[in-house]
């Protein structure tokens, strides 16, 4: 960083500063000096320009705690060619996250300290969306051993998880569990029985019926979901479920949490916007694992992230070069960009419905999801770091993926009309995205 | 009916109206006649280049499509694609590349993965006939069972026949169950509840466990065939208990309140989904079935080229 010494201020003027972590919602400015947040709140009139200035008009717009994806695949090391750590912090900030967290499932896989230091020092050089490594929880992800997560928390590790892989092993998920409570962390799980969704391509159902695709039934989920409430009964460690996207799911998790168990969730903006009829016509762009579902389960998810009982929304955004996905249904392989289209996936399904508020949009995506992994940001409160959204909630604009910062261009909302839209993304103090700037 | 009355693919039989599948019949009866004659050739689809592009075996479906490509003169290369050089990286969009880049007329496609036909009609000019993808469709071979059936009983409108076996893993099940709904018929399935789509119930079809109650039912019962995997893969405990349980025999025929009509798309496993003297009894049409196989797919090639309804007639002359 070159101009260190000279103070920097950036204030954002005349938006709607929308705090839940507070409890503000007025509009006025919020002002972020060397990095911290200096003020947030009612307008400000004059202020001393006592080093370099940057005003940003946020007139119409929403000023919010940056927002914190804690589930995305960058790729790098391995597939360098789909999406470096780079191109994938400068999606996020395009998308208004100051924050991702990079699942391990790279090649070769992060289940050690010097590959978590790697992310670090790539995520540091790209100077876009902070970037905090997730750890494996088995050496190689091969879901035997565990991996050393002292030392890799120790280096930057923020969370451990095989995403990406089902931890097959009830007594390695239980050691994992028991584990990690020394470094007080999330264990996030990819939840999918192995036996049950083995050859899966789709949601079981009608449309898999018709279409001759063999499917992966709700209970492959649920099992594990289950099975990780009660192993987290048993140690008291706090297990994260990835991607939840069945109706039973939630209905589990507000089992184990009336329970007092330490439980948390995350649902994905295609698990609450979009339903298995995305895939008719074999579009390879609607395949992921969990697989999209139906009509009944996109509701009682919504319902789950209104009422908390799905803590946070998180991505999965997962790149792949198109030709990858250009072949045959069952042999594409799984999942979808998102960095880019998920506060508009979120506006338009949630929000403009009227099922949730921008202040519960906020905490899905910004507070909440701070306070489960424990990160800074998720808040506007003085001295917190300077990690701002703006977004405009009432921008249209037409989802084309070849306009998207990430190298990945596997969208299923390709063409559709979405709205809302980030504006202006502030790391640390520093703006790192302004849209049409 | 205008010339591209079933438009420029055939991909299966869920998206053709009763009008279209009843066309494709109605063309295929004066191109029976033609298969019977000395010199079973007319220069309908003369100039035309056709090419079977097989990427699983399938020697009856292929041969069937060869003669009636051969019958109206078309020329045609049969390209066998093994899955291993599949595997190997031969991706189905460079396939579809090549083709394209060839000027070809039509592709009869075989693929082991469901989608794959329309993957490749979506990709190239020529006409696509899905000859099996995956577990999806098999619409001649669902087009050759109404014909036959048709043949049979006249009119299929409220005739009831069961898809019996394996209808989860069946191609053949699905294009018969679009196809008989549309035309009016009910349509039972008949199987171990392992091999049959958990959302059934919600096809609009009965559901018998039981095979005497199928036979009880129906007036036609298609055999599936019980692909030896299955086995291996726990979906049934052995094939000698599948045909004690569900096998189509001739005591359980005896039985039957009425005379049923027996078809099987073939092979067969003698012994195992059905037997023997049921296969080569007196009410089994599986020969029929093949016969009709040529007439359906001259059919199809012939409407998919442009022409009417009203040349095939003529075609004979
Ligand atoms: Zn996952
Ligand atoms: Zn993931």
């Amino acid at each position: 960083m070159a101009d260190t010494s000279a103070t920097s201020l950036v204030l954002l003027r005349g938006g709607r500063v929308l705090d839940p972590s507070t409890g503000l919602d007025e509009v006025g400015d919020v002002l972020l000096r060397d990095g911290k947040v200096e003020h947030a709140g009612a307008p400000l009139g004059e202020v001393r320009r006592d080093g370099d200035l940057t005003e940003v008009d946020c007139r119409g717009l929403v000023v919010s705690p940056g927002f914190i994806d804690v589930h995305c695949h960058l790729r790098e090391p391995g597939r360098e060619d789909v999406e470096t750590i780079a191109t994938g912090a400068r999606a996020a900030a395009a998308g208004g996250f100051t924050a991702v967290c990079a699942m391990p499932n790279t090649a070769p896989v992060t289940d050690n300290q010097a590959a978590v230091g790697f992310i670090i020092r790539q995520a540091q050089l790209a100077r876009a969306a902070r970037v905090y490594p997730i750890g494996a929880i088995s050496v190689g992800q091969r879901g035997e051993a565990l991996a050393e997560f002292g030392e890799m928390i120790g280096a930057g590790a923020v969370a451990v998880s095989d995403d990406g892989k089902p931890v097959a092993s009830a007594q390695l998920m239980r050691t994992a569990l028991e584990y990690a409570r020394a470094f007080n962390i999330p264990v996030a799980d990819h939840c999918e029985e192995p036996t049950l969704a083995h050859g899966g391509a789709m949601n079981e159902g009608i449309v898999s019926a018709r279409l001759g695709l063999k499917g992966i039934p709700d209970e492959a989920e649920e099992i594990m979901v289950i099975r990780d409430i009660l192993l987290s009964r048993r140690t008291g460690g706090h297990v994260h479920l990835c991607h939840m996207s069945t109706k039973g799911s939630v209905e589990l998790i507000r089992w184990g949490k009336e329970r007092g168990i330490r439980v948390t969730a995350e649902v994905c903006p295609h698990h609450i916007s979009l339903t298995e009829d995305a895939v008719e016509g074999y579009n390879t762009n609607a395949k992921m694992n969990p697989p999209l579902r139906t009509a009944a389960d996109v509701a009682a998810l919504q319902e789950a992230v209104k009422d908390g009982t799905i803590d946070l929304v998180a991505t999965d955004h997962a790149p792949h070069h198109y030709d990858e996905k250009e072949r045959e249904f069952s042999d594409a392989p799984n999942g979808i960009v998102g960095l880019e289209t998920a506060l508009a996936v979120l506006v338009t399904h949630l929000v403009a419905p009227g099922i949730i508020s921008y202040a519960t949009l906020v905490d899905r995506m910004s507070c909440s999801p701070a306070r489960v992994f424990g990160l800074q940001g998720g808040t506007l409160r003085k001295g917190s770091v300077g990690d701002v959204t703006v977004f405009d909630p009432a921008a249209s604009w037409t989802v084309d993926p070849a306009s998207f910062q990430t190298k990945g261009r596997n969208s299923p909302y390709s063409g559709m009309t979405l709205t809302g839209r980030a504006k202006c993304t502030v790391v640390g103090g520093q703006i790192v995205y302004r849209q049409n700037a | 009916m205008s010339a591209a009355a079933i438009g420029k693919d055939l991909l299966g039989l869920a998206h053709l109206s009763a009008e279209q599948i009843t066309l494709i019949l109605d063309t295929a009866v004066p191109f029976k006649e033609i298969s019977e004659r000395a010199i079973k050739k007319v220069p309908t689809l003369r100039g035309m280049t056709i090419v079977n592009l097989f990427f699983e075996a399938s020697t009856r479906t292929r041969i069937s499509f060869e003669f009636a490509e051969k019958r109206l003169s078309a020329d045609t290369v049969n390209v066998a694609v093994s899955g291993s050089s599949v595997s190997k990286g031969e991706t189905l969009v460079d396939t579809a590349r090549n083709l394209e880049a060839m000027k070809i007329d039509m592709v009869v496609i075989r693929h082991p993965s469901s989608g794959a036909a329309r993957f490749l009609a979506d990709r190239i000019q020529s006409n696509v006939i899905n000859a099996g993808d995956g577990t999806h469709e098999h619409p001649t071979q669902g087009l050759l069972d109404l014909l036959t059936l048709r043949e049979r009983f006249g009119s299929l409108t409220g005739l009831r026949v069961c898809l019996c076996g394996d209808v989860l893993h069946s191609r053949v099940a699905r294009s018969n169950l679009w196809g008989l709904q549309k035309l009016g018929a009910e349509v039972g399935v008949c199987g171990p509840r392992s091999l049959l789509p958990n959302a059934i119930d919600e096809l609009g079809v009965r559901v018998f466990s039981r095979i005497e109650e199928a036979i009880e039912w129906a007036q036609a019962l298609n055999i599936l065939r019980l692909q030896l995997e299955r086995m291996q893969a726990g979906y049934i405990p052995s094939l000698r208990e599948y045909n004690r349980v569900f096998g189509v025999t001739r005591e359980r025929l005896d039985r039957a309140p009425r005379d049923i009509v027996i078809m099987h798309p073939g092979p067969m496993n003698r012994g195992v989904e059905i037997d023997s003297d049921v296969a080569d009894g007196p009410h089994s049409v599986i020969l029929e079935q093949v016969t009709n196989g040529v007439a359906v797919r001259m059919a199809v090639l012939y409407l998919l080229a442009g022409g009417r309804p009203e040349l095939a007639e003529a075609a004979k002359g």
